[in-house]
């Protein structure tokens, strides 16, 4: 007889797949028009999952036969997941309703592709990890076509899918060199097993390599990143806006987690990797989005450096390191929302534009929203005092103090680079002349270009030693 | 190496290294052995005999493709429900409402498919 798994450590994930599977029913019982009730009712879902999340078990719980984990890491990172859908549901509307892609299976799939991402974070075998993870791809391929009678759109879907295909493959034949020479797949057990002092296998170093490969497929960094910018620029705009964070976040968790837990004690073998990674992910994403004139395609270049700079505190492999992403994820969450609720509020006479010139002249018709857009591009950029700057502080410090200096003056070099291009906004706004005006964003867009810009600055100072000793719980929690 | 896990995947080596010598003898065999005298005849596509009539890469209805993919769940799910129920003797309760859990999702995704008109050909 099998005893029944302790359900409580995951009661949020239990609540949130039967809110979806709810959500599509009332959707598909309702019929067409149904897209607001479901994208709210979904927001509603969310928060009420965030809240079984705040109220659960904060102590490290494992269950489901050692397959599932919950602790202040995997809280923290879910949050910050949680946050990223729950204001792409919102902002998705409008844009959803004015190009005739209103149908309610959007909310629903953004919904089941969180629900992925929680089980990637909180994933404590490579099995539990993979389930996750195509939970969450499979959701995503779909919607990246969702625009499905535009060929861009389609294209996207396809070519997402086939990379993500490649890249699941290459993960798990990596998990499968793991176990066939580890002889487990279980996260505590192969920590046990390294952390005997015994010399692992060069199969398990290959495998570890395969699925850390694997994995910088999804978080799109160098020199797995070819898919992003013709993804980013092909979806629906809605859609990238999504994309480049609530993914984004997860992958980078999973990623940690695998690193650091099973893993941890092999820091000298993946230190380098993940060293590549992030310098080839900085040199890339500030060069190649130089000259880029889609808005779209520059914020998967920027996306790719912010990887990259994310890699650098990774790369440290300590308790520092791993704080240092997550405070940096969760200002890049707040960054790139406000930034993609801008983009997506770009209409002129009705249709959607997505140069950069277009936004040419912003000061003038839209002060507020130039000026929020000026405080995201100062916080990318990583010039003080936006929150950016204490990101990238955070990991760089990391890294020095881990001994890797190159890697943060590589870091700091490429960071001025980049604010080249971030600044080159500010100056199309500012000082070109406008041409044709914007249409006024909707009320919700607006409220979270607001909220976003505020809260990079000046309110993170406010809430920054929340954030900061949130991020040093969760990393504490995951280095016990 | 005298892993004794690995040594059990030895036939599987040697059934791989077979099969692949056996398959690509036989490819280079016939190149090399055989006459090669190709005329337009010879490489022309070969249909039961016929000339061909219409170009093998012709589109099909989409509805194809939906009702191969609804076969494939449901195929799945027996062949999960077999196990299941050999081994329910075993695992008590929680596999029983597992399998349930299981039942009720696959359901739900039916409900959607019916009331969104998949299963209608016309």
């Amino acid at each position: 007889m099998v005893a029944m798994p302790d359900l409580l450590p995951a009661l949020p994930e239990l609540f949130l797949a039967c809110a979806g599977m709810l959500l599509l029913m009332i959707g598909v019982f309702r019929g067409e028009g149904s897209l607001r009730l479901v994208s709210w009712l979904a927001v509603g879902a969310l928060l009420v999952t965030g809240v079984l999340l705040v109220l659960g078990p904060t102590e490290r719980t494992v269950t489901f036969s050692g397959l599932f984990v919950s602790d202040s890491f995997a809280v923290f990172a879910k949050l910050l997941v949680l946050t990223a859908t729950a204001l792409t549901i919102i902002l998705s509307q409008r844009y959803l309703e004015t190009e005739q892609l209103a149908r309610f299976e959007y909310p629903v799939l953004l919904v089941f592709a969180t629900l992925g991402m929680m089980g990637m974070i909180s994933a404590n075998d490579l099995i539990a990890l993979y389930v996750g993870l195509e939970l969450q791809s499979l959701s995503l391929y779909v919607i990246a076509a969702f625009k499905r009678d535009f060929a861009k759109s389609s294209e996207a879907g396809l070519k997402y899918f086939v990379l993500g295909a490649l890249s699941s493959g290459m993960l798990l034949y990596g998990a499968s060199l793991v176990y066939g020479f580890a002889g487990t797949t279980n996260f505590d057990a192969l920590a046990a097993l390294f952390a005997a002092g015994e010399t692992p296998a060069v199969g398990v170093i290959v495998g570890m390599v395969f699925v850390a490969a694997g994995l910088a497929f999804k978080i799109s960094a160098v020199p797995f990143h070819m898919w992003t910018p013709d993804v980013y620029e092909g979806a629906p705009t809605s859609v990238t806006a999504f994309f480049a964070v609530a993914p984004k976040i997860a992958a980078i968790t999973l990623f940690i987690r695998v690193l650091v837990d099973p893993f941890g004690d092999l820091l000298a073998q993946w230190q380098q990797v993940i060293w590549f990674c992030a310098v080839a992910s900085m040199i890339l994403g500030s060069l190649a989005a130089i000259q880029q004139s889609n808005i779209k395609r520059l914020m998967a270049y920027s996306s790719i450096g912010h990887i990259g700079y994310a890699l650098v505190g990774l790369a440290a492999g300590t308790e520092a390191g791993v704080r240092g992403v997550l405070i940096y994820m969760a200002i890049y969450l707040a960054m790139n929302v406000g930034t993609f609720a801008i983009i997506l509020s770009m209409r002129v006479q009705g249709r959607m534009v997505e140069e950069i010139r277009d936004l040419s002249g912003l000061s003038k018709s839209h002060p507020m929203m130039a000026l929020a857009m000026a405080i995201f591009m100062w916080s990318m950029a990583g010039v003080p005092p936006a929150a950016g700057f204490f990101g990238k502080f955070y990991v760089f410090m990391a890294a020095v103090d881990a001994g890797l200096i190159v890697l943060a003056v590589i870091g700091v070099i490429t960071s001025v680079v980049s604010c080249y291009y971030y600044l080159r906004i500010i100056k199309v706004m500012y000082f070109d002349d406008l041409t044709e005006p914007l249409e006024r964003p909707s009320r919700a867009a607006s409220l979270v270009i607001a909220g976003t810009a505020l809260f990079t600055f000046p309110v993170f100072f406010i809430f920054s030693n929340a954030i900061l000793t949130g991020a040093a719980t969760a990393a504490a929690s995951l280095f016990q | 190496m005298s892993n004794p896990l690995l040594i059990e995947y030895l036939p599987i080596i040697i059934f791989l290294a077979i099969a692949v010598g056996i398959a690509s003898a036989m490819l280079i065999a016939s190149l090399l052995v055989a006459k090669q005298n190709p005329d337009s005849e010879k490489l022309s596509a070969y249909e039961c005999g016929f000339e061909p009539f219409a170009d093998a890469r012709s589109k099909f209805d989409v509805r194809f493709y939906l009702v191969a993919i609804l076969f494939i769940i449901f195929d799945l799910e027996v062949a999960f429900l077999f196990p299941w129920a050999v081994a329910l003797g075993d695992i008590g309760m929680f596999g029983f409402w597992s399998m349930m859990i299981f039942l009720g999702i696959l359901t739900i995704g039916f409900i959607y498919e019916w009331k969104k008109g998949a299963l209608e050909w016309e």
